[in-house]
Parts: structure tokens; sequence; C-alpha cells
């Protein structure tokens, strides 16, 4: 459980946001809102402990994320804007160093079948730069298939996706929180999971 | 998801340095630069000064670790900008596992990319100083000790530049003055070996400042990273 109370961040001199509180229960999702400049990025950056917030406290589990550190980010998957994978590293190592990073190893099998739903089939081994941005997404995304992480922490996950892989990153939504994760994101597209009511937070 | 195992840290260390060796061989002209500015500089000297052998024979040390000394600069500015620009370091930052393991693996992957290159190249250079064979065993011996030093104090440098503009030049000014004491020993290694002294006390020291850096850099540079990522 993700408990966020009387947050405030700022860039710089500029205030983003204060006051913020909320809670995110296993099973829910979060959809925060707001206009460009509004702090949505900086709101999930601070989630992962990127940045440090001005006031107000964030507890996982009832224990302070600053004291619990590589506890929490055991627990916990960020996709960011940048898709963390290496232009000269094919699909298939880009997803096996990642999971790694997040402290799973997997073999290959595991890592072709991850691929092979994210729509890469026969793009496996092929060097990512030679991918277009939606298919170079959609390795980054399969870190979500491959992630054992309860907490997931998405920004902007549609980026440059077309119309059957935004459906599937809902469906892969749809199973997380029926497992109990809890999911909290950032979009302008139109993002529905079937069956599950929205939460949504929404930055001044 | 389907029967993940645990990782331990050894394997994380060892994922680590596997992918930068990877990323390394897949970007030749990067480690091809270092190597042959090494080259290029040694080779100056005795175009510049003169062939004169009993001048190259005592200043080659001091030639050779300079040049070492400033061909890993070279190097250390793409330590973590890669990964920071495409935003592998964010993910390496939450790693459930410890932050100074993954730095100690890209400090160890970078020495063999750029470090040990150096270190190996040594003794040929050394030949056209006209370097005795006891002294060129010591040289390597000191440059083996030294070089990793370079670049785990580099790391540092490279951690706290990151994202800046013009970094490349205040990671030189940040980092040059705190390998001082390893050129310091590492040339006068050489020197006392030529001089016919024993080389023991000052390969001792290196191998301490060696120890001294393995145990506190990474936790250092992992410190610097989290401040560079705010």
């Amino acid at each position: 459980m993700l408990e966020v109370s009387n947050l405030a961040c700022s860039r710089g001199d500029h205030r983003l946001f204060s006051g913020l509180s909320f809670t995110l229960r296993p099973g829910q999702i979060m959809q925060v809102q707001g206009a460009n400049g509004s702090g949505k990025t900086s709101l999930l950056r601070t989630l992962c402990g990127f940045m440090a917030q001005d006031e107000g406290t964030i507890a996982w589990c009832g224990e302070k994320i600053c004291d619990l550190d590589e506890d929490y980010y055991a627990e916990m998957l960020y996709l960011g804007h940048l898709n963390a994978i290496k232009d000269e590293l094919n699909a298939l190592e880009n997803l096996r160093i990642s999971a790694g990073f997040s402290g799973a190893k997997l073999d290959e099998k595991e890592a072709l079948s991850a691929l092979r739903r994210m729509g890469l089939r026969g793009r496996e081994r092929l060097p990512t730069k030679a991918l277009s941005q939606g298919q170079r997404r959609r390795v980054a995304l399969a870190r979500l298939l491959v992630s054992e992480a309860k907490l997931w922490i998405l920004d902007e996950p549609l980026t440059a996706l077309d119309v059957g892989a935004v459906a599937l990153i809902q469906e892969l939504l749809g199973e997380h929180l029926a497992r109990q994760g809890m999911v909290i994101f950032t979009t302008h597209q139109p993002l529905q999971v079937a069956g599950i009511e929205m939460h949504s937070l929404s930055l001044p | 998801m389907n029967g993940v195992k645990e990782f331990s840290l050894l394997d994380l260390l060892a994922l680590v340095i596997r992918r930068d060796l990877v990323l390394a061989m897949r970007r030749r002209a990067d480690v091809l630069t270092t190597l042959i500015f090494f080259v290029m500089i040694v080779s100056l000297f005795p175009l510049g000064v003169g062939p004169e052998m009993n001048m190259l024979r005592k200043m080659a040390p001091g030639v050779l670790w300079v040049a070492a000394l400033l061909s890993s600069m070279l190097s250390l500015g793409r330590l973590f900008s890669a990964d920071y620009l495409d935003g592998t370091l964010e993910q390496m930052m939450l790693a459930p596992q410890s932050l100074s393991v993954l730095v100690l693996g890209k400090m160890a992957a970078h020495w063999m990319v750029s470090g040990l290159p150096l270190v190996l190249m040594a003794p040929v250079l050394g030949l056209q100083f006209d370097m005795s064979m006891q002294a060129l065993g010591v040289l390597i011996a000191g440059l083996l000790l030294g070089t990793p030093i370079l670049s785990m104090v580099g790391a540092i440098g490279a951690a706290l530049t990151l994202g800046l503009r013009g970094g490349g030049v205040l990671l030189s000014l940040l980092v040059l003055p705190l390998c001082i004491p390893v050129l310091i020993f590492g040339a006068g290694a050489v020197e006392a070996v030529s001089g016919g002294l024993s080389a023991a006390s000052h390969l001792s020291l290196l191998g301490a400042l060696f120890v001294l850096a393995l145990v506190f850099t990474p936790w250092v540079t992992a410190q610097a990273l989290r401040i560079s990522m705010e």
C-alpha cells in the first residue's frame, strides 16, 4: 500500500504542488492528471526517490520509502519517458539486462516469450537501433511482463504505441491489478481497464 | 512471474561488467581512441626532446605515467553519460541490490576497456625510451595497481559532472589533482629501480591507495550519482 501525505514538490524556485495526499491500495489504479508542467513527472520521480520532496511523507506499507530504500525498490517498477534500452544491444539482451538490474534472472525462453507477446516476433535479435520508436517502447514495456513488482509507476506508457499495443497494455494492467498489484501512471491518451474503477488525481 | 530466480551481488557485478564489455566491443572506436592517444603522446616525446639516450631513459617513467593519466581522462566522460542519456542509469538506481556494486562493476569494465590496454602497451612504448627490463617490470606492476585507481577516482568525478555542459574539462580539473599521489608513487617506483633501490615501498603505497579506493570510491560515486539525478 502506498500512502502519500501532505506532499509538496518544487522544481528550482517554482512550487509545483503542495498538500498532496492520497492512498493507493492493492488492486487499485490511479491516473495522475494535469496540464503540461503541472508536475506529473516530478510526482512520479519523487515516488521513485529520484527527487527529494520539500515536505510530506511517502510511505510504502507503513514505512517511509527513504528508510526502506532497497526493500522498496524490490517491490516497484518504474518506466519513465526514457526507454532505458541500448541501441547497440538487441531486444533480447536489453530485456534480460534490465530484468537483471531489477534483481531477476531471466532465461532466454522467458525473455523470448515476453517479447513475442509484446508483438516483437522476428525482431528479438535485431539491434534496437534498427527498430522504430513504437517497437523500442514495446521492448521497454516488455519489462512489465517479466516483473514481479507490486507497484508499477508508469510515466506516459502509451507514447508512440499503436492501437494494438495500447489494447495489450490495458490487458496487462488488468492482469496486474487482478494479482492485487498497484499502478500509478500518467497519460494524455484515454486508457480504460475493463471492469476496474480508475482513480484519478488532479494536479493543479 | 514464472520462476524468477534471485540475483546475488556477484551475479549483478558479472552482469554489469559483461554488459559494458559487450557495449565497448560494439563501439570499438571509443576504446581505440584512448589507446591511440596514449601511444601518440608517449611517442611525441622522443621526437620533441631529441634522441639522447640518457635523458630519455630518465624521463621515461614520468612521461608514460602522465600519458596514462591523460588518456584515462579521455574516456571517463563516457563512463556514465550514455546510461544517463538513455535512462538506463535511472533503472540502475532502482536496482534492489546495492548501487555501489553496480558502480563497482562499471568501474571494473571501464578499467578493462581503457586501463588494461594501456598497461599492455606500456612495455612496448618503454622500449622507445630504452628502459631496462627490470624498470619495465616495475612500470607494469605500477600501472597494474595504478590505472584501476584512476578509473575508480575518475568515476567520482564523472558522476559529479554528469549532465553538465562542458563537463569534460571540469572533470579533468576535479580528478587530475586527486591522481597526483598515484603519479608520484607510480613514476617513483620506476625511478627507484633505475637508481638501484627497491621499488617495494612505492608499490606498497600504491597498493594501499588501491585498497583504499576499492573500499570507498564505489560508495562515494553512488552518492554522487544520486545527487546528479535530482
